[in-house]
């Protein structure tokens, strides 16, 4: 049984059909790839998928349950959880709050304990900390706790959010652009680690991502997206031979050496 | 016609006439909304300064337009279209007093801009609302300082008076309309063909519109955008202070704190049309006159200040874009 | 973590001074009478109205300008407690002559019950209290204004939710307005004319009591893994949700909890001047608590603080400065009008320090 489903998902702003007519599933723990030209609706589906938008037609099912239309965060609640292409950090807030902020969903406490602080809290407090110390480590941020999380290097800020997005505990976790704007090490040190996390916490993966070299290297299997609409899905291999994907990159009559843009098909 | 309809007519013109003048301030909302995305909160307070230039300037100039016209008696009588609108001297004295107020507005909002808001361009929303609320009380305070906190009589631009139906068949009496009011109406339409032809034919208007749809790709067409933000300012202001003069014509009674109510009740019209939008503020505008003059007259009168901020929450849970907006998504 | 709960330790021994401090006082009664006494307590209320409003403002990031009406709430309702006061219960409609009236004829019936369903609970809470002693009745009045604007943050919250900056800023000081002339019209609160003769029971322990609980109950709330959530709601409200934070709640709690605090500090602040008039709460006085927040950094405790006791002396300096008669008129005029200063004040800072004059100061790294 599939873990998210998406049957003939619509999505309408104004009179533009941002996301026209999309199916696709992920198992439970796949590691699945979406992309796509820009302005192709990858970040929309995203949007989609953790309820910031409610979709005009069709159906979202994650676990078996409808979530289309929810608030996001029950759709957290449900075990989604994603990282934002353009980064969305707590600003005032430390590397250590960050991750702490995304363990308030799991809180056994309420108001009142909150304010009294009692052995419970302060039991569940050191737990947390502990958790979000492991989950830091693993990232290698351990040593950033206490730094403001814009002060970060761009590429730490992106892990971070991955770390944020993994304290919600997660079944599914949705990646954005986890790679954009990394040197090609820093991308195989992630691409590494996504791996790593996938395993250690059995997680299924959506990676939207625009290096081919890295989606076509980790994905199980990718989906591709040009204006709103699905045109393939399937193995790294039979999307790399999809004369669609390839128009839908490179232009109608594209030639086989490529000269502009995409030259990371290769 | 009977009696109850008459009544319903009444109240209707008055809500009009007082809707004018709230369409004219929250044209200004309107219009700095849409190029710089904030709500100015000072801009109630231009109506106050339009009121009290128009204090300060209206006998001179009044003096002047009479010993033009030789000096006529200001209670003569008046036949045909004067009835209407007044005789010609106070009709020139009406315009001259709303040139020289509206320009002194529209300086003065220009100015507010350029010290207060143009530092503060891209700074965070919250910093800029903070700066603007308090600009609007160091207006409103340093009007009490300076103008004194008790209200003051506004001076006889036109000679107000009220024009008789009953002439036109019994079933009107009871009817009136006042001068005041038909010149509201009047200088309310022309302002806003005015400004219909400033934004739809003109470059400037052009550059407006195009500021308002989107500010990076307008600058990098080379528009200068402090230009435009400083000139939808002027003009903005410069309607504020034909407002205050409407107004104070037809409620003589003048004090610094007047344009506080006033302008939260043109913003509530700016957002009841949908903010950002020109046609919006003006329907907005009249409909919260309206509502108001009808709560006030069938429903309970010492409501009054209270509905303007009901229909305000009604409308953003019901409709938060307004009635002719359009919905905006945050970008994510 | 070992210091984990060692703030309530710091409340109870601060409340214990203030104890002693407030025996102190009381052994002097031309103290009791003297002018710095009444400086004082305003300070006290100051610090509750800043803190409770910091938690919106400040922590939440949702700009209110209408915590006088809060406080108006707890005033009038505290002192209805205190002096006694029941509401007669309103009529429903008269049901003669149908047609379509009869939809507001229906509503206004509903509206009757439910306002009745309150004056109930308010009249019996009433008969209650009468034969307390004065303290008793004193600490049911503080309890019941501080719940009663609770709830009518409740009211304003929620429909405010969906709005934020500007929009929210003047939903809420149209709230203000709403509940200001509500009680202007309500006859058994004295209407436009206000109360008087409420019992002056507020003293130094009562205000700083309760200013020492607000500052503790706003810094355990946003020093916890379950406050964060407030701050991560005024940082990304998008990123808090996807988080799985439940964004209305917190917005909706930081509403409740400063109004509460707001309620209190009106019933105090009714039961210190002995004479209530609406007015008194309009939105000036709003911008009054919105400055001392923004002069002391917003979402920033001791910053606040601080700006409450500047901004409560502020006036009474300025009060002494406009006598003074070797000063020049204009000069004596302006520091007549403190809203001159007070605005100057908020520009400047905006321009030149948006983050307020103790910005940056008092924040801990790390867990609290």
């Amino acid at each position: 049984m599939s873990l998210l489903s998406l049957d003939n998902v619509t999505v309408q702003f104004g009179g533009l059909k941002a996301v026209s007519e999309v199916s696709f599933s992920i198992a439970e723990g796949e590691l699945v790839g979406l992309i796509g030209p820009n302005g192709a609706g990858k970040t929309t589906v995203f949007n989609l998928i953790t309820g910031v938008y409610a979709p005009t037609e069709g159906k979202i099912a994650f676990a078996g349950k409808a979530v289309a239309g929810k608030r996001p965060y029950l759709i957290t609640a449900r075990g989604i959880a994603r990282t934002f292409q353009n980064i969305r950090l707590f600003p005032s807030m430390t590397v250590f709050d960050n991750v702490r902020c995304a363990c308030n969903m799991h809180l056994k406490h309420g108001i009142s304990h909150a304010l009294w602080r009692g052995a419970k809290v302060a039991a569940e407090e050191a737990r947390i900390e502990a958790e979000v110390m492991e989950l830091l480590g693993i990232f290698d941020l351990a040593d950033d706790r206490d730094a403001n999380c814009k002060s970060l290097p761009y590429g730490a800020q992106r892990r971070l959010e991955i770390v944020r997005a993994l304290a919600t505990k997660p079944r599914l976790l949705l990646l954005d652009e986890p790679a954009a704007g990394m040197n090609p090490t820093e991308k195989v040190e992630l691409m590494k680690l996504i791996r790593f996390v996938q395993e250690k916490f059995a997680l299924a993966v959506l990676l939207v991502e625009h290096d081919m070299k890295v989606v076509m290297g980790i994905c199980e299997r990718i989906a591709v997206l040009d204006y709103g609409q699905k045109i393939a899905e399937g193995t790294p291999a039979e999307i790399r031979a999809n004369p669609k994907v390839i128009a839908a990159y490179l232009g109608k009559e594209a030639s086989p050496e490529p000269t502009v843009g995409g030259s990371s098909l290769h | 016609m009977d009696s109850s309809t008459i009544e319903f007519i009444q109240q209707l013109i008055n809500g009009l006439s007082l809707g004018a003048t709230y369409a004219l301030i929250a044209l200004g909302y309107t219009m700095v909304f849409g190029v710089l995305r904030f709500i100015n909160f000072a801009h109630g307070d231009i109506l106050m300064l339009g009121s009290f230039a128009g204090f300060y300037c209206g006998p001179w100039v009044t003096a002047f337009t009479r010993k033009l016209a030789g000096n006529p008696d200001p209670t003569r009588d008046l036949t045909g279209f004067q009835d209407w609108v007044g005789p010609w001297e106070s009709l020139l004295g009406l315009a001259l007093v709303l040139v020289v107020v509206m320009s002194a507005c529209a300086a003065f909002g220009m100015l507010v801009e350029f010290l207060c808001y143009r530092p503060l361009r891209n700074r965070p929303r919250i910093t800029v609302l903070i700066t603007a609320i308090g600009v609007s009380l160091f207006i409103e305070s340093m009007g009490q300082f300076i103008f004194g906190a008790a209200p003051r009589l506004f001076p006889e631009i036109i000679s107000d008076r009220s024009i008789d139906f009953s002439a036109h068949g019994e079933q009107w009496a009871g009817l009136t309309l006042l001068r005041s009011q038909v010149l509201t109406f009047l200088v309310t339409g022309l302002l806003l063909v005015a400004l219909t032809l400033l934004v739809k034919r003109t470059k400037i208007g052009m550059a407006m519109r195009a500021l308002a749809f989107n500010p990076t790709a307008c600058a990098l067409m080379g528009v200068n955008v402090s230009l435009i933000v400083s000139f939808t300012f002027g003009l903005g202001s410069a309607l504020g202070g034909a407002a205050g003069i409407l107004s104070s014509i037809e409620r003589p009674s003048i004090d610094p704190l007047m344009g506080v109510l006033f302008g939260l009740k043109a913003f509530v019209a700016a957002v009841l049309g949908g903010i950002g939008n020109l046609a919006g503020a003006v329907l907005g505008g009249l409909l919260i006159g309206v509502i108001e003059i009808m709560v006030v007259a069938y429903g309970p009168s010492t409501y009054r200040d209270a509905v303007a901020f009901a229909v305000l929450i009604v409308i953003l849970l019901l409709r938060p874009a307004g009635l002719l907006g359009k919905n905006v998504r945050e970008k994510v | 973590m070992k210091s984990f709960d060692r703030t309530k330790i710091v409340l109870l021994v601060t409340i214990a001074l203030v104890a002693l401090l407030a025996y102190v006082c009381n052994r002097s009664p031309e103290f009791l009478q003297s002018r710095i006494y009444d400086i004082l307590l305003g300070i006290g209320i100051s610090i509750i109205l800043a803190e409770g409003l910091n938690l919106v403002n400040g922590y939440t990031g949702q700009f209110s300008l209408g915590h006088a009406g809060f406080m108006a709430v707890g005033a009038f309702l505290g002192s209805a407690m205190s002096l006694g006061i029941a509401f007669p219960y309103l009529d429903g409609p008269t049901w003669a002559g149908a047609g379509w009236t009869v939809i507001f004829k229906v509503l206004q019936q509903g509206f009757a019950w439910l306002v009745n369903v309150f004056f109930w609970l308010h009249n019996s809470l009433v008969g209650l209290a009468t034969g307390l002693p004065g303290w008793g009745k004193f600490l049911i009045a503080l309890i019941y204004g501080g719940s009663t604007a609770a709830l009518s943050g409740l009211l304003v919250g929620v429909p405010s939710l969906r709005l934020k900056g500007d929009y929210l800023a003047i939903v809420t000081l149209g709230f203000n307005e709403i509940i200001r002339v509500i009680i202007q019209n309500a006859e058994p609160l004295g209407a436009q004319r206000g109360l008087t003769g409420v019992p002056s029971n507020t003293n130094f322990f009562w205000v700083f009591a309760f200013a020492a609980l607000t500052i503790y109950v706003v810094h355990n709330l946003v020093h916890s893994t379950y406050g964060r959530g407030f701050l991560a709601v005024r940082d990304d409200e998008i990123a808090a949700e996807s988080m799985g934070i439940n964004t209305t709640k917190y917005k909706v709690l930081a509403f409740v909890v400063g109004a509460a605090f707001a309620g209190i500090a009106g019933t105090l602040y009714a039961h210190q001047k002995q004479y209530i008039n609406p007015e008194g709460f309009n939105f000036i006085r709003s911008v009054d608590i919105v400055v001392m927040v923004i002069l002391g950094g917003m979402g920033n405790t001791v910053g606040v603080c601080i700006a409450a006791v500047l901004l409560t002396i502020l006036p009474e300096i300025l009060r002494d400065v406009a006598k003074l008669e070797w000063l020049p008129i204009w000069l004596r005029e302006v520091a007549e009008n403190r809203m001159i200063i007070y605005s100057l004040i908020l520009i400047i800072l905006m321009l030149a320090r948006p983050q307020g004059l103790f910005g940056g100061w008092g924040k801990k790294k790390g867990a609290a």
